[in-house]
């Protein structure tokens, strides 16, 4: 991205200014989120209706439990051996005419998608919804050399096309209604090609008219296209798209060069193992039973589709997710977003307080892995979650969502903690403390009903909340009163209630024992 | 007691930090049924905490701590009931874990077999002793709220509605949108407690919108949350642990 090959006019909307990572961090970023009344309710709308169709759709597969531990273990399997598959799939690309690149990270994947563009001296491409040239940030890269990157998918286009950002994984416009896309539309498509109709409503039915006739000029006119991939098959090669619109059915048949950037851990062992996959995937990503258009290629087929195929193979931060044992099941996500559409925490802020093309529990457990705990986006991410579980139950390949939250909490403790103590952590030490032993407890408890006495109100809220010193305690009576102490805790009316109770195994006098 | 579903089981109570501290009644109610019932039950002294608001915010050397405790206090027990889905859940699924990263093979050995023998309250009715009718009466309409870790974590499924089916007078109304989180999720509640109120918000409207007088739920951090914005806003209903219902008796009513 340098400034100094920087056209001075951009060919392509500009995104929102700032990074991912500058975003503020969760707590805030979701806070923000949370006072656009607009956005809440197309979120709700949106999330209560396709988990209600992924719902129904699971329950019409008899051994849909079955098919979704196949998928985990036919992913954990690639994970395994993902040396010998990558090599494999190489070698099968190769000898079916594809050019594989490896790309270390994004910077050298953009590096390597815009030399091919200059090469062949395009100066536009059109995309296929792909998340992890979202990951990379390709369409800057290509803008900043002079190419522009037309994105078609419709919600794709209308987040394009709309100066923002993507909010979802399958449904990154999800944040919009179809009165916000009329008014995207209109303003800008006339911009940068085919205005829309300007006695267009906000009928979806003309806004899809409008986006075909704006996409239409820029499909038949393109030379070059640029793809993700759902599935890389290591025994022959074959590069796998799902999708709903045929926009990528277009993309993947018009232009002459067509090059796809796939992260290395899309492989799939077999051809076979499509089954699985292809039943698992639409159900829980669109709610349908099949999804209108799979693509599947295998090298170039001579005088019918592009002529010139690419493959970028990147690892950008996933070989530092498959290091590690507790979180490398991250790995196996298809990105379907059924676990984006179950969060009520994701129902509730949308996916741009994430700081990621990746939000929701994906995100969550995803982004601090591929890019560290070292940024405050990233140490609050694990952090976003009530681990309420939903996701774990709906996810196809059975990722452990809560599991690896907490995992993940655990490391960005210890990298917070590792140079100085924080006081949350002194917190945490001082409970540690308490609950390590029954007499440590009762004597908390004392304390603590010596305060309740001082409190004295059986409700407490906010006619005590200025004597409440903790900032925790503000953050809880924001909105939430909270009962007062009871007078005597458990464990004092079960000693008083059973005077001579003996101590049972294992109770106070062996934990002096162990102590000494 | 000979012919009562639990005659002769010694049930160690592990009554949960929580609700020994500030919620008494509940582990009194688990007493009170258990007893009726026919159950021994013992308190082991030496008891404290799961340790899950340790392990599920990063601390884990700290919970470590409560693990080593924990599977002191409950040594020999055969059946270990907590009147708490999620503090059930953490010692099922966390302990072992966080002792396998001690390296102490004796400590991963202890936690599996307390891991192995430790029930939600409703389990422990229903699986072992084979009862849903407790001899309860609750002349009331109630909702029941499905905590997380109980639904989700410890597959409670039907066994907590079939308790409260079997009381007599009680008229169980369905809750809206029932499966949804609270909100609570232990520090989530103050790490993120805008989300935390947006979810506790929509939870105590869909309470409100069911007409009942109490909302019922096996989990009192649950019953905190959503009682706290219930009676914020100055909504009649009143919150109330499964296990309070299951203890009230015809006697109390009188």
């Amino acid at each position: 991205m340098s400034p100094n090959s920087a056209p001075a006019q951009r060919r392509t909307p500009a995104p929102p200014p700032g990074t991912w990572l500058g975003m503020p961090a969760f707590p805030k970023a979701a806070r923000e989120q949370l006072q656009r009344a607009e956005q809440r309710q197309n979120l709700a709308r949106a999330t209560t209706h396709i988990r209600g169709k992924r719902a129904e759709r699971a329950a019409e597969v008899a051994d849909w439990e079955e098919l979704r531990t196949a998928a985990a273990q036919i992913k954990t399997r690639v994970a395994r051996h993902l040396d010998t598959y990558l090599v494999q799939a190489e070698e099968a690309m190769t000898a079916a005419g594809i050019t594989v690149h490896w790309a270390r990270d994004a910077a050298e994947a953009n590096r390597i998608v815009g030399e091919i563009a200059l090469a062949k001296g395009v100066d536009e491409v059109v995309k296929i919804k792909s998340m992890v040239t979202q990951e990379i940030d390709l369409n800057e890269h290509l803008e900043s050399i002079g190419v522009a990157a037309w994105e078609t998918d419709l919600a794709e286009l209308i987040v394009q096309l709309g100066h923002d950002r993507p909010s979802h994984i399958l449904v990154p416009a999800i944040h919009r209604n179809r009165r916000e896309v009329r008014e995207i539309f209109a303003e800008e498509m006339g911009r940068y090609g085919t205005p829309a109709p300007p006695t267009m409503t906000d009928d979806p039915e003309e806004l899809a008219e409008a986006a075909r006739a704006h996409l239409r000029a820029k499909f038949l006119r393109a030379e070059m296209a640029v793809s993700g991939a759902n599935f890389l098959i290591a025994e022959t090669g074959t590069v796998v798209i799902v999708e709903s619109e045929g926009n990528g059915r277009m993309c993947l048949t018009l232009p002459e060069t067509l090059v796809s950037v796939i992260g290395i851990e899309k492989i799939l062992p077999t051809v076979a193992d499509l089954e699985v996959f292809l039943t698992l995937l639409p159900r829980s990503s669109t709610g349908e039973r099949m999804n209108p258009y799979t693509s599947l290629w295998t090298g170039v087929t001579p005088g019918d589709g592009p002529q010139d195929l690419h493959v970028v193979l990147l690892d950008n931060g996933r070989t530092d997710v498959l290091a590690d044992p507790e979180g490398r099941a991250a790995l196996r996500c298809i990105r379907c977003s059924a676990c984006l559409n179950i969060c009520p925490v994701y129902e509730r802020v949308g996916g741009h307080a994430y700081g990621s093309p990746y939000p929701g529990p994906i995100g969550a457990i995803l982004n601090p892995q591929l890019r560290g705990v070292a940024s405050e986006v990233d140490q609050a991410l694990p952090y976003a979650s009530s681990l309420c579980g939903a996701c774990n139950d709906v996810c196809p390949v059975r990722i452990p969502f809560t599991d690896i939250l907490v995992h993940l909490r655990h490391k960005v403790v210890e990298h917070k903690t590792e140079h100085h103590p924080t006081a949350e952590q002194a917190a945490f030490s001082a409970i540690g403390w308490v609950m390590a032993d029954g007499r440590n407890l009762a004597k908390a408890q004392l304390a603590s009903r010596a305060g309740g006495a001082v409190l004295g109100d059986r409700w407490l809220g906010n006619r005590v909340i200025g004597r409440l010193p903790l900032p925790i305690a503000g953050r809880w009576l924001r909105a939430r009163d909270v009962d007062a102490p009871p007078a005597q805790t458990f464990r004092a009316w079960w000693a008083a209630r059973t005077p001579a109770a003996p101590p049972v195994d294992g109770s106070a006098d062996a934990a002096t024992e162990d102590r000494a | 007691m000979l012919g009562l579903p639990g005659a002769g089981l010694r049930v160690a109570l592990f009554a949960t930090c929580i609700a020994d501290t500030l919620t008494p009644d509940t582990p009194k109610a688990v007493v009170t049924v258990l007893e009726r019932l026919g159950c021994v039950v013992e308190f082991p002294p030496g008891q404290t905490c799961c340790g899950q608001i340790m392990t599920n915010t990063g601390y884990f050397d700290a919970a470590v701590a409560s693990v080593r405790n924990h599977v002191r206090s409950f040594a020999g027990y055969d059946h270990i009931v907590a009147p708490s889905g999620s503090c059930v859940a953490s010692v099922r699924d966390q302990h072992v874990m966080l002792a396998r990263r001690t390296g102490d093979a004796r400590l991963v050995e202890q936690a599996s077999q307390t891991a192995a023998r430790t029930l939600d309250f409703t389990e422990f009715l229903v699986d072992v002793l084979g009862v849903t009718d407790v001899g309860a009466y609750f002349p009331h309409r109630v909702t029941y709220h499905p905590s997380c870790h109980g639904a989700r974590f410890l597959r409670l499924g039907d066994r907590p509605t079939r308790l409260l089916q079997a009381v007599e007078g009680l008229e169980l109304v369905p809750l809206p949108a029932a499966d949804q989180c609270c909100g609570f999720g232990g520090t989530f509640s103050i790490k993120i407690p805008d989300v935390s109120i947006a979810m506790a918000t929509d939870k105590a409207r869909h309470v409100v919108e069911t007409g009942a007088d109490f909302v019922v739920a096996g989990e009192n951090s649950c019953l905190m949350n959503i009682g706290g914005v219930l009676h914020r806003d100055g909504a009649a209903v009143r919150t109330v642990h499964l296990a309070e219902v299951l203890a009230h008796t015809r006697a109390d009513a009188a």
